[in-house]
């Protein structure tokens, strides 16, 4: 029978890995998803077998298998229902639950096993699932009120100061305790420190910035990722390794990558600073050229090829659809229309990518920055919506600038540029953007949404 | 270096696992980052086997901490679902006219 078990385990494994592998292409990853999924349930139903080759106590039986069924059924209710702008909350909210998850397993875990008997490699792997659960868990719930506007930054300093504090605890604690310094048992050492955690989560994200946040998911992600393989090591069991190292290198992989997209460091956003200038830029002149709806028009319906280049303020506004319409048009009139999307875009990594494809937008159209920078100049046509700051010459040019050092879509570089944008205002970096004064951009202001719609109403009486 | 000696098959393959982990992971392109974070999010959801081994330890008649099991099992399975059911919804909307042929 543990046969059988471990082998399931073994296949549960790999189609996790398979999964992750099949998302390489668009093509393939629904069908990588499926994978995975497939090992996920193969995994929960060796877990009960192994239980039936033991005596079984009924009431635990059914209730772990009613917590599956709402647990289930509550998921795929909220996973259908939500709005695709809303995705990083929801991602946010289901990392978690998965956080909380971990920090149960090990206080739990804590009160069954026997403290004497047990191993002091197993208590210490013990607490350090229940602390990374227990600041994934707060951290994401925090990040999740962040996105949904319900909670708004706090860079207090004694926001800042407590958070440091604990941080030290934690880290400082353990040692206490395995020193036999501290007057407490291993069951009240871990609800102590499950408390603290939490409180750091809670801490830890509330001081970092909106723009951030796409940094933030990425590490809370990787942290329940880490918890699940400690877990996954108290119980001895390789599924939960695997499966929590994957996510966690995941997590670490796009962390760093947001971070180098937005040009900052991991500690700079943990820490929630910002480089500091001596030149903000806005001491030079711009010759700013407007332009209106109309004049957009006519130079979009004689272009032959025009890049979109969509930001977050586009998602804010809800544009992708009208943006899905405008390409349609424009593809009819035989315009080729590419949309090129800067890493950070959106409020996760990827997340401009889903918006567009909920449009209806061919993913062969979706370009990312590294494809086209070199061929921007083929493009007739720039038009930004909602970005600034990645498209901000800057970058390349102005050592002393904040933005200095950033991968930039190099926008600058189309024939025309049109920048829609709803007034003057400076991006998130607080720098002001060279390109708006450069001799081929004119601006268009108003409401993206609105700016957009009067170009679809007007190009379809062209 | 005798904690080593005894978890060494263990060690070998956590270092494994890193290096495919960021192998695999590397090559998704960007346009599917989001997925790949919600489907990676499912699967920490494996978590949930910890904890139904966990609970069908639990003396039946704690019912303190049975009711904790029973919480931790059901936000692992909250995770599972919905993570799996977002990640399929979003992959559904990606498509290419190369693809429908």
């Amino acid at each position: 029978m543990n046969i059988i078990v471990e082998v399931g385990y073994l296949i549960a494994t790999v189609s996790f890995l398979g999964g992750l592998k099949f998302m390489s292409s668009p093509k393939k990853a629904k069908t990588g998803n499926l994978i995975a999924a497939t090992g996920m349930v193969l995994a929960v139903i060796c877990t009960f077998i192994t239980v039936t080759t033991n005596t079984i106590p009924i009431p635990n039986l059914i209730i772990a298998l009613t917590a599956i069924a709402i647990g289930g059924f509550l998921g795929k209710r909220m996973a259908s229902k939500v709005e695709m702008t809303a995705m990083p909350q929801l991602v946010s909210l289901f990392n978690a639950t998965g956080g909380a998850c971990a920090m149960l397993l090990g206080i739990i875990e804590a009160f069954l096993t026997d403290t004497n008997t047990t191993l002091i490699g197993i208590q210490i792997l013990l607490l350090l699932g229940l602390t990374t659960g227990a600041i994934a868990a707060t951290g994401s719930i925090v990040a999740y009120r962040k996105l949904a506007g319900k909670t708004k930054d706090n860079r207090k300093a004694i926001v800042i100061l407590w958070s440091r504090i604990l941080l030290v605890t934690i880290i400082s604690l353990p040692i206490l305790f395995f020193l036999e310094t501290l007057p407490v048992n291993f069951e009240m050492f871990c609800l102590i420190m499950a408390l603290v955690s939490l409180t750091y989560g809670i801490l830890f994200v509330l001081p970092i910035g909106g723009a951030d946040m796409p940094v933030v998911i990425s590490l809370l992600n990787s942290i329940t990722g880490i918890a699940t393989a400690l877990a996954g090591f108290v119980y001895d069991n390789k599924a939960m390794i695997a499966g929590g190292i994957f996510v966690g290198s995941a997590g670490i992989l796009l962390t760093l990558l947001m971070c180098k997209a937005m040009n900052r460091s991991l500690l700079k956003v943990l820490t929630g600073k910002f480089k500091k200038t001596t030149n903000t830029g806005d001491t030079e002149e711009q010759n700013i050229k407007d332009i209106s709806v109309s004049e957009t028009v006519m130079q979009l319906s004689f272009a032959s090829s025009i890049a979109i280049v969509p930001g977050y303020g586009l998602a804010v506004a809800q544009g992708q659809h009208l943006c899905g319409q405008l390409q349609k048009m424009l593809e009819n009139r035989g315009i080729k229309v590419d949309f090129i999307i800067h890493p950070v875009a959106g409020r996760m990594p990827g997340h401009m990518n889903v918006l567009l494809a909920e449009a209806n937008i061919d993913y062969d159209h979706l370009k990312e920055m590294n494809e086209v920078n070199d061929t921007m100049s083929h493009y007739d046509v720039v038009l930004i919506i909602g970005a600034n700051d990645v498209v901000n010459p800057a970058a390349e040019t102005k050592p002393d600038s904040p933005v200095y050092g950033m991968p930039i879509i190099k926008a600058y570089a189309g024939k025309q540029v049109v920048v829609m944008k709803r007034g003057m205002s400076t991006g998130y970096a607080g720098v002001s953007n060279d390109l708006f004064g450069m001799d081929n951009c004119n601006l268009l202001f108003g409401d993206a949404k609105d700016s957009l719609q009067e170009i679809v109403n007007q190009l379809k009486l062209i | 270096m005798e904690f080593i000696q005894n978890n060494l098959e263990f060690i070998y393959f956590v270092i494994f696992c890193v290096f495919i982990g960021i192998e695999i992971i590397a090559n998704v392109p960007a346009i599917l980052h989001t997925p790949l974070m919600s489907g990676a999010n499912a699967i920490s959801g494996v978590i949930m086997v910890g904890a139904v081994i966990m609970i069908l330890q639990i003396p039946s008649d704690n019912y303190l901490l049975l009711a904790t099991g029973g919480i931790a099992v059901f936000l692992g399975a909250l995770n599972i679902s919905g993570g799996f059911f977002v990640t399929g919804r979003m992959l559904k909307m990606f498509n290419s006219k190369n693809n429908k042929k």
